[in-house]
């Protein structure tokens, strides 16, 4: 048994490929851990940054900072009536939440986080990502129809129409980028997700700045159309709370509802895990080229460690600011916990064999992470659209020139 | 690598797919019937990978989810459920469905007593990794002309329904 646990540690490979369940099953349960605790910080982070974008606190009651209030939502949740409406269809009313959750979770197994960081490297990587988190729509127009409601009915048809017309355009950006990985001497490209960052390190560039500016003008349709694939504004139609209260989700309350919530947050990191492997270089660390040489890999390599350091420092900056009531002397002592605990993971972080480790992970979620703001950052800045608009828009604007990306991308990849 | 419990989870797919498609024509409402289907078509994405064709299984997955979708779409918007519940479900033609069955039958029968030599021992054993570049090199290679005919015709169908739905263009 420990031998067979020890024997992965010494191969260069996913342990999905080198056929270890042992790791494969540590690693789902480390990115299913990472991600529950990523969909609470978003919570927390969404609320936070859109609240000072409208120049207000936000949560400040539970916790400092309102550091607690999704632990605190997810309790009520959790103790929250659960209601079935009584003309529903129970078994797909019960059903629909799970597919959803499901899918948001089952594409994670090819999400490359480095380059032996993941539970597998499916030879259809982005052809599965796709393919599976197509399905939740499913989940959601199930959810829509078996509440037997209005609201969720019309909620559940914009969210079919809205996904499937922008899924095309999705996928043709997706295609450039894999025309691009081909350009190399055997000619043949790759879907695996591991494959197509290994392709942008050899190429030496990110596919964003390959053929400029096709890559960035496949980049931006994807941007776009991922916003638009996870009903986030302003493409939130099918949950547009003026028009129809909450959408497809209207009839459901406590956990179930907190499983929609779930499955949103990590579709959201999913779809973004999609654009940083394709067009950011996934693992790869920035400047790979301009900043060479052993001086510059180990600055880039303490990165990590700086940025819980930082983190650390927040908190001691926020606990010398914590009002000095005794009505808070819990929170302060906690803040300052939270910080020390930062702190400390920021100095093991240091140690030179878990940095060399860590730093994959650390850059592809820093780059995911400036994609998860970026959604926070359109909620708290766009309108919504109008639906008519939203199908213009997908269908007239990006699939005629994601067509135009894709012939371009082919005509120079043969010309050069 | 080595696949592991091959019979189990054969067995489970195929039985998940036979369950699927005897739930998919007994259910009464339409609904059931389409999520059924889902599940046997999920199901044969499963067995397709288990034959190493990792490509074909996605493609099954990506092209009926999205046709499943428009099936709902159809039954959600088309089809009178209160309706249909009442009206009767199979149109009894036994004749014909003998016939059928026998002959289906007939069929299973030789192949598993005559499989043996009608089928090689082995199929070729293709290298998992190259499934899908093998399968872009004979579509755009061998069977170019082929592949692009298809996609004209599903292009010419598209433009027809596009003008047959449309009153004015």
């Amino acid at each position: 048994m420990l031998e067979y646990i020890r024997s992965y540690l010494d191969s260069n490979v996913t342990p999905g490929v080198a056929g270890n369940v042992f790791w494969a099953f540590v690693y789902i349960v480390l990115i299913f851990l990472g991600l529950s605790i990523a969909v609470i910080a978003m919570n927390w982070l969404e609320r936070k940054i859109l609240a000072h974008m409208q120049i207000r606190l936000g949560p400040m009651r539970v916790g400092p900072h309102g550091l607690l209030q999704p632990i605190a939502d997810a309790l009520k949740l959790l103790i929250k009536e659960d209601i079935m409406p009584a003309e529903a269809d129970k078994f797909v009313f019960w059903v629909a939440p799970l597919i959803v959750v499901l899918t948001a979770f089952t594409v994670f197994i090819v999400v490359p986080f480095g380059p032996t960081h993941a539970v597998t490297d499916m030879n259809i990587g982005v052809l599965f990502m796709l393919g599976v988190s197509s399905l939740s729509v499913l989940g959601v127009v199930m959810a829509g129809w078996a509440s037997n409601s209005h609201y969720p009915l019309i909620g559940a048809l914009r969210s079919s129409a809205q996904m499937v017309s922008y899924e095309i355009a999705m996928g043709l950006a997706v295609v450039s980028a894999v025309l691009m990985s081909s350009l190399n001497e055997r000619g043949t490209g790759t879907l695996s997700m591991i494959g197509i960052v290994q392709a942008q390190q050899s190429q030496g560039t990110w596919f964003i700045f390959k053929f400029f500016p096709l890559g960035l003008i496949a980049f931006v349709i994807f941007a776009i159309a991922m916003v638009a694939e996870t009903n986030r504004a302003p493409f939130d139609l099918p949950e547009a709370e003026s028009e129809l209260t909450a959408g497809f989700h209207t009839e459901y309350s406590g956990f179930r509802w907190s499983l929609f919530f779930l499955a949103e947050y990590s579709a959201m990191i999913a779809v973004s895990s999609i654009a940083v492997t394709l067009w950011l270089g996934g693992w790869l660390r920035p400047f790979s080229n301009w900043l060479t040489g052993s001086t510059w890999d180990l600055v880039f390599s303490l990165f990590p460690g700086v940025t819980f350091l930082i983190l650390a420092a927040m908190c001691f900056y926020s606990t010398i600011r914590m009002p000095k009531h005794p009505y808070f002397r819990i929170q302060t002592m906690g803040l300052a916990g939270f910080g020390v605990v930062l702190a400390l993971i920021g100095l093991v972080l240091f140690a030179p064999p878990v940095r060399d480790r860590v730093q994959d992970i650390y850059w592809f979620s820093v780059k995911v992470a400036f994609f998860m703001y970026l959604y926070i950052w359109y909620r708290g800045t766009f309108p919504r659209y109008r639906f008519d608009q939203l199908m213009k828009v997908g269908w007239k604007v990006l699939l005629p020139i994601g067509i135009a990306v894709l012939i371009a991308t082919a005509l120079v990849g043969v010309m050069f | 690598m080595q696949p592991v419990a091959t019979p189990f989870f054969f067995y489970m797919l195929s039985g998940l797919a036979l369950l699927g498609g005897i739930l998919t024509i007994t259910r009464r409402n339409p609904v059931h019937s389409a999520l059924a289907l889902i599940l046997t078509l999920l199901a044969q994405a499963g067995l397709y990978l288990m034959l190493y064709a990792p490509f074909v299984a996605g493609v099954q997955i990506i092209l009926y989810a999205g046709g499943i979708m428009v099936l709902f779409l159809f039954v959600i918007m088309l089809v009178n459920i209160t309706q249909v519940e009442k009206e009767g479900q199979f149109n009894k033609q036994w004749i014909a469905g003998i016939v059928a069955a026998f002959a289906l039958g007939v069929l299973f029968v030789y192949v598993y007593t005559k499989g043996q030599s009608l089928f090689p021992d082995h199929s070729a054993q293709l290298p998992e990794q190259a499934n899908t570049q093998q399968i872009a090199q004979l579509l755009y290679g061998n069977y170019m002309f082929a592949f692009e005919i298809a996609s004209l015709l599903l292009l010419v169908a598209i433009i027809g329904a596009v003008v047959m739905a449309k009153k004015k263009i």
